[in-house]
């Protein structure tokens, strides 16, 4: 009886979730199945054909590709920054607090202002970057990073990497704080190096929480939209297309809606990937 | 009685109460969307707005603005939702678009001859698709030649070059002389700003977009010129190489702070580079004229610009709207906001040609490119055709590919 009470309690949740993510999705997985055209009149059902084409085109390939260069590079930057400058704030350092209050700011900015600063500091004409680079006699002249088909994606990677490194190490710091304190010093006096040390005692204990927020970063990365919107709208020459540029390109502006659907259940499909390797990583966190 | 009399007063209350609630449901509601940039600011328009709504008490208007890129989605998402928007700005490139898929309303029986007969030819092709009107033209616009006067004193040019080749000539001389490192700059950045610039090259050159059976002919004559023309500019070090990044607000930046000598945009950066020293180091410097021409082919180009208010076909208010729309237009309203943005109307023209305005170099530029407005295509696919033409022009301007080879695969996709 009580637990027939609880679930009662759960109904109007329950009845708003179904309704603003459960209906939706249902609708998106309907249309992908379909040649809708947004405005126009309703589509008629042609089967996979969507999902064939999404392999067979050139675009969907490239995204794919640009999306998995973006996710790897950043996550990866991420991951190893954000790790290093968690143990270093971990250590007797003076102004300690007063860096780790600083390492809030890039991930507290809005992803829009700090794609906005960042479009500031790389303008080929003005930019702080190319001042920079050409002061310390990296470049003879300014060059344009985000108008280069080959420097534009590292360029908005690196600012995404500025931004959200910083939750990574605030995770190693909070998992630092459980590494018991004596254990490290036994280690110490065993004659136990910095790096053995490392590996022996801080690394089991951080391990899980740092592989919950790869996969959560991972996930964010996948799903990459607003910086890149904001700093190239997918260009030049579509080197920084990623996957949701690509389904809002295809759903929003030439109105392909069954099409645009199928595109992000692919995408959808690859994050729900993602997804199961998270819950490995709680359960993981579980058992330790 | 005391109770008959409490009655009473009851129920006249709930009668006036529900008179007045009455009142106040018959008061109609416009929902709007404008555009912030460019143009029409937010302040001007809602300055009109207020005007209109101080004769008007039964109408209320709900205003919403967003970027220019973001204008063609959310009228189409409103449409693909079934409701929304009572007004909305659009871009002289989606009529058959917005025509074709019923996302407007069909107003060609509101617009009398008079009005036809007095608004500028460039302005109604915003709004006309295949012999019908689906809105009012706002404004019109096309993008111009600045450029800086004292640079080109300096190199000892005295007048305004007349012809693209001209223009590259000066900039030779202007770089060579040092004055600056890149004497032109461009919006060539992946987006629809670049099919502009290309649009204005493209009639200099004698081009089309189409031929007359609808299939693409940018990649031969005028159209394949035109590219050419723009990439070895970037060969020959004229054009700024950062070009491919801009759109017209950056380009507003450089040349405002006297990096570049020439530059091409729209109206409005006259009145900001010109005139206003907190947004440009180049005040009072800054020449303006009609874009130039090829030599034996045309003496001009020029790029249609023009936007126009519709109702969507969802509407339920379309005689208010349409109300609305007519106010916004007026001589009057456009006249008095005409610094923000051109006004439609022939007889604003033919009154600035009379008087010695300070802005006259921009009003000969105006009269000049109003003549010979050139359209981009007017077909329904509008995105998807400018979304392949961009990528294959940036091939080309980034070295990818000859101009030949990235505007023949392009064409030859298209045409499938």
């Amino acid at each position: 009886m009580e637990s027939r009470g609880r679930l009662l309690l759960l109904v109007p949740l329950l009845v708003v979730l179904v309704a603003v993510i459960g209906w939706p999705l249902v609708n998106t997985v309907w249309l992908s199945f379909t040649d809708t055209r947004l405005g126009g009149d309703a589509g008629s059902f042609i089967g996979l054909n969507n999902y064939i084409h999404a392999f067979a085109a050139p675009a969907f390939r490239r995204a794919l590709f640009v999306t998995a260069l973006f996710t790897i590079g950043t996550v990866g930057a991420e991951m190893l920054i954000g790790l290093g400058v968690g143990l270093l704030l971990d250590m007797d350092l003076w102004g300690r607090k007063f860096l780790r209050g600083l390492l809030i700011v890039p991930w507290a900015l809005p992803t829009v202002v700090n794609a906005m600063c960042w479009r500031v500091m790389y303008n080929p004409d003005f930019g702080a970057v190319d001042a920079f680079f050409q002061q310390i006699g990296w470049i003879d002249e300014y060059r344009s990073w985000l108008g280069d088909p080959t420097t534009a994606l590292i360029a908005i990677g690196l600012a995404d990497i500025w931004k959200t490194f910083s939750l990574v190490a605030l995770i190693t710091l909070a998992g630092l704080q459980s590494v018991p304190k004596d254990l490290r010093e036994a280690a110490a006096i065993d004659g136990a190096g910095p790096f053995a040390r490392f590996r022996a005692v801080t690394l089991p204990v951080i391990l899980a929480p740092l592989t919950i927020a790869c996969v959560l970063r991972t996930i964010e990365a996948v799903k990459v939209f607003d910086i890149i919107w904001v700093m190239t709208r997918g260009g030049p020459l579509d080197s920084t297309k990623s996957l949701s540029i690509l389904v809002y390109q295809e759903a929003f502006s030439f109105r392909h809606a069954g099409y645009g659907a199928s595109l992000a259940m692919l995408s959808v499909a690859l994050t729900l990937l993602l997804i199961g390797a998270y819950s490995r990583a709680v359960k993981m966190q579980k058992v330790a | 009685m005391a109770l008959f009399g409490r009655s009473l007063a009851a129920i006249l209350g709930l009668s006036a109460m529900l008179a007045f609630g009455g009142a106040a449901e018959a008061k109609t509601t416009l929902n709007a969307l404008f555009m912030a940039q460019a143009g029409y600011s937010e302040s001007d328009v809602r300055a009109m707005t207020d005007a209109y709504l101080k004769d008007h008490p039964d109408v209320a208007v709900k205003l919403e603005f967003v970027p220019y890129e973001q204008l063609h989605d959310k009228i189409t998402l409103a449409a693909g939702s079934g409701e929304g928007y009572d007004v909305v700005l659009y871009d002289v490139i989606w009529p058959a678009e917005f025509a074709e898929n019923k996302i407007l309303t069909d107003v060609t029986d509101r617009i009398d001859a008079k009005t036809k007969a007095e608004v500028e030819d460039g302005a109604w092709t915003t709004v006309y698709y295949k012999d019908k009107a689906y809105g009012m033209p706002w404004s019109v616009d096309s993008k111009y030649l600045f450029y800086n006067k004292e640079m080109l004193q300096k190199a000892g040019i005295a007048q305004p070059p007349k012809t693209w080749d001209e223009l590259i000539a000066d900039a030779k001389i202007i770089k060579q002389r040092g004055i600056v490192d890149y004497p032109i700059v461009w919006s060539w950045s992946q987006a629809e700003a670049v099919i502009c610039d290309y649009a204005i090259l493209l009639q200099a050159y004698g081009g089309k977009f189409l031929d007359d059976s609808g299939k693409p002919a940018f990649n031969k004559g005028g159209g394949l010129d035109a590219l050419k023309f723009m990439a070895n500019s970037i060969k020959d070090g004229v054009t700024n190489p950062h070009s491919t990044e801009y759109l017209e607000e950056d380009v507003r930046g450089v040349f405002s702070s006297g990096k570049a000598a020439f530059a091409l945009n729209w109206t409005y950066m006259y009145g900001m580079a010109n005139t206003n020293p907190k947004e440009s180091q180049v005040v009072g410097k800054v020449g303006v004229v009609a874009p130039p021409g090829i030599a034996g082919k045309n003496p001009i180009g020029t790029v249609n610009g023009a936007m126009g208010l519709g109702i969507p076909e969802s509407s339920k208010s379309k005689d208010a709207a349409w109300d609305y729309i007519k106010f916004l237009s007026s001589p009057a309203i456009e006249a008095k906001y005409a610094a923000s943005s051109p006004p439609i109307w022939k007889s604003f023209y033919e009154e600035a040609a009379k008087q010695d305005r300070p802005d006259k170099d921009l009003m000969a530029a105006e009269a000049a490119s109003f003549e010979a407005l050139s359209n981009r295509p007017q077909v329904p696919e509008y995105q998807q055709f400018s979304a392949r033409l961009q990528q294959a022009i940036q091939q080309a301007l980034l070295g990818k590919a000859t101009p030949e080879d990235a505007l023949n695969a392009a064409a030859s996709e298209l045409s499938n």
